[in-house]
């Protein structure tokens, strides 16, 4: 409070004149974000206005909700709504506890080669390319692959897996699970390091055994990390691994694969409807935006962490 | 140390056990492709492939080595790679240093720039429409440009130029050094290790992008591999006219289709063991700090 006179706050001309340096490396990052990032952002105006092809970034002319409307009397437009919020609910349901109890399972390994051994393999289809992950994928489920073969010594006819609607979203969230379980694990590992050890040795003192010691130490200490990943994970619950999908799905499957983000770009980029494909991206980012705003504000009441 | 419980025992061997599905289940898919890649076709047709090759046969790796567009497109992963990467070592490094200097007035509002495009982006079709309309079609900055600062990197790098010692810097300005100067000669040769975690961050993810590539490069003489393999994919799952011709063609491509996704993931099953505690490393200092 004393040195409030002496660390006045310095002018704009002040700080520019003397960190002048400093602004100027901020020039190229700021044009990137500018151009990159918030153009973008303005450029979904074109969901309200007619675009063409080659001309204006920002359409034409002003047409109000016509292509809200168009999608919302589309019937594909909710099919593919439904596909979305089940796969959503699919990976959410599957991707989200399993790296938890992967992570308690690999804190409880006493050997320390063991315990290395095995992240390092979990990690593992965490670095590879979607593209890879989809190819291994299609290439166990294929035929003449791994999973039928299992099938045809059970006596069982193989089944054409990626051609079945009714598989699709099993075999999604499968290799999601795969590509992503032993890397979620490395956040909770993080966490599990912080957690104090006489927290353990109190409640071994107070008779608590493994499995309490777990219950009452080592779930609440991680208790921060669930949460702000669920939030995370709520936020994009309708961006379901639209690259992934792309790569698996094809026009047999449609019925259960084809999601928002699939179908836009179906009708963006491959039929030239840019306005039509904007309004449902709009919708898409917009509700996402909602999901994280309302589950960062549920668990700061609940729970009291957030985000921000 | 009190001795652990019989029931304790009985479930570190059942941990044992699930963690030991876990390798399985996870080494698995690669293991039968390798061995796919190695199998003569006929075996590979009649579901035999399991763990170990069978009627070794190196005639799709051939086919493969001696398709000069497989070898193109490698070629354009590894410029595209390296051209990518760098121009997103010069940004993130700028302005994860601007970042860092908290007397710095408006600081604020720059991390707030970046961080509010982590909660909401501007979509696809807005993206591809501007990507179109600045002319950036096949070429390489389609790729480079819109991906060149990823925030979390950002924030990652902005986090250990916050904990380096401000003496060196202000010992530095005193001895007449520019802003420029110190960043160059002081900063960076102390951060060796966060660059390294950050060029390897940065690189092994324009390895693996596709999409980009796919929606901004029309060509395929300037595709990068990512998308030669799954063109490959796509016309083996493409559609549904089956047919006795198709089902052949589809068997000869999921041999090939071994051989590329081999192929493929070689360098970084290669550098893999070598650089992942970088990436752990990297990213618990992003988890804490960010």
């Amino acid at each position: 409070m004393t040195n409030r006179t002496v660390v006045t706050r310095r002018t704009w001309r002040q700080a520019l004149r003397r960190d002048w340096q400093l602004y100027s490396l901020a020039v190229l990052p700021l044009l990137f974000f500018l151009v990159f990032r918030y153009l973008p952002m303005i450029g979904n105006v074109i969901a309200f206005r007619r675009f063409e092809p080659g001309g204006s970034l920002f359409g034409e002319e002003w047409v109000g909700l016509r292509y809200v409307e168009m999608f919302l009397s589309d019937p594909t437009f909710w099919q593919v709504f439904r596909n979305t919020l089940w796969i959503g609910a699919l990976t959410l349901v599957f991707c989200f506890p399993i790296p938890i109890v992967l992570a308690l399972l690999l804190n409880e390994v006493r050997t320390r080669a063991l315990k290395r051994f095995v992240q390092s393999v979990s990690y593992l289809p965490h670095f590879l390319s979607v593209v890879i992950v989809a190819g291994i994928t299609l290439q166990m489920l294929s035929t003449d692959g791994p999973v039928n073969h299992v099938l045809t010594r059970l006596g069982h006819e193989p089944v054409r897996f990626i051609q079945e609607p009714e598989w699709f979203r099993a075999i999604y969230v499968g290799s999601e699970v795969w590509q992503t379980a032993g890397w979620g694990t490395i956040l909770y590992l993080a966490a599990l390091t912080t957690i104090d050890d006489d927290l353990y040795e109190a409640a071994r003192i107070d008779g608590a055994n493994r499995w309490r010691q777990i219950w009452h130490v080592t779930l609440p200490g991680i208790r921060p990390t669930m949460i702000t990943l669920l939030i995370l994970n709520t936020g994009t619950f309708l961006a379901v691994g639209f690259e992934k999908i792309l790569l698996l799905y094809n026009p047999l499957t449609y019925p259960t694969a084809d999601v928002i983000s699939t179908y836009l770009y179906r009708t963006g980029v491959e039929s030239n409807s840019f306005s039509y494909a904007a309004a449902i991206g709009l919708f898409e980012a917009v509700i996402g935006l909602v999901l994280i705003t309302t589950a960062n504000q549920l668990s700061r009441r609940t729970v009291g962490t957030s985000l921000w | 140390m009190v001795r652990p419980s019989r029931s304790y025992r009985v479930f570190q061997g059942v941990n044992a056990v699930v963690l030991t599905l876990v390798v399985i289940v996870t080494l698995y898919p690669f293991v039968n492709i390798i061995a796919r890649s190695f199998s003569g076709e006929r075996h590979i047709r009649a579901g035999e492939v399991t763990l170990w090759p069978k009627g070794f046969d190196l005639t799709t790796y051939d086919i493969v080595f001696h398709d000069a567009m497989f070898w193109r497109n490698y070629g354009n992963t590894v410029y595209y790679t390296v051209v990518s990467t760098a121009i997103a070592m010069v940004l993130t490094t700028c302005y994860a240093y601007v970042l860092s200097k908290k007397r710095l007035k408006g600081r604020g509002l720059l991390v707030g720039i970046a961080v509010f495009t982590m909660f909401f982006t501007g979509g696809l079709i807005p993206n591809y429409v501007l990507i179109t309309s600045l002319g950036l079609k096949n070429t390489v900055w389609a790729l480079a440009l819109p991906n060149a600062i990823s925030v979390f990197n950002l924030l990652v790098m902005k986090a250990f130029f916050e904990n380096l010692p401000s003496e060196l810097e202000e010992a530095a300005q005193i001895d007449g050094l520019s802003t420029y100067g110190i960043l160059a000669r002081i900063v960076l040769p102390l951060s060796k290790a966060v660059v390294a975690t950050m060029v390897l961050f940065y690189s092994v993810s324009f390895w693996n992008s596709w999409f980009g590539a796919f929606l901004y490069l029309d060509r395929t003489e300037l595709m990068p591999v990512t998308v030669y393999l799954r063109n490959l994919i796509a016309g083996a799952t493409g559609g549904g006219n089956a047919g006795a011709g198709t089902e052949q063609l589809s068997q000869v491509a999921a041999n090939i289709q071994a051989v590329t996704i081999v192929l493929t993931s070689l360098p970084i099953l290669c550098v893999y063991p070598f650089v992942q505690r970088y990436f752990v490393s990297g990213v618990m200092l992003g988890a804490v700090k960010g």
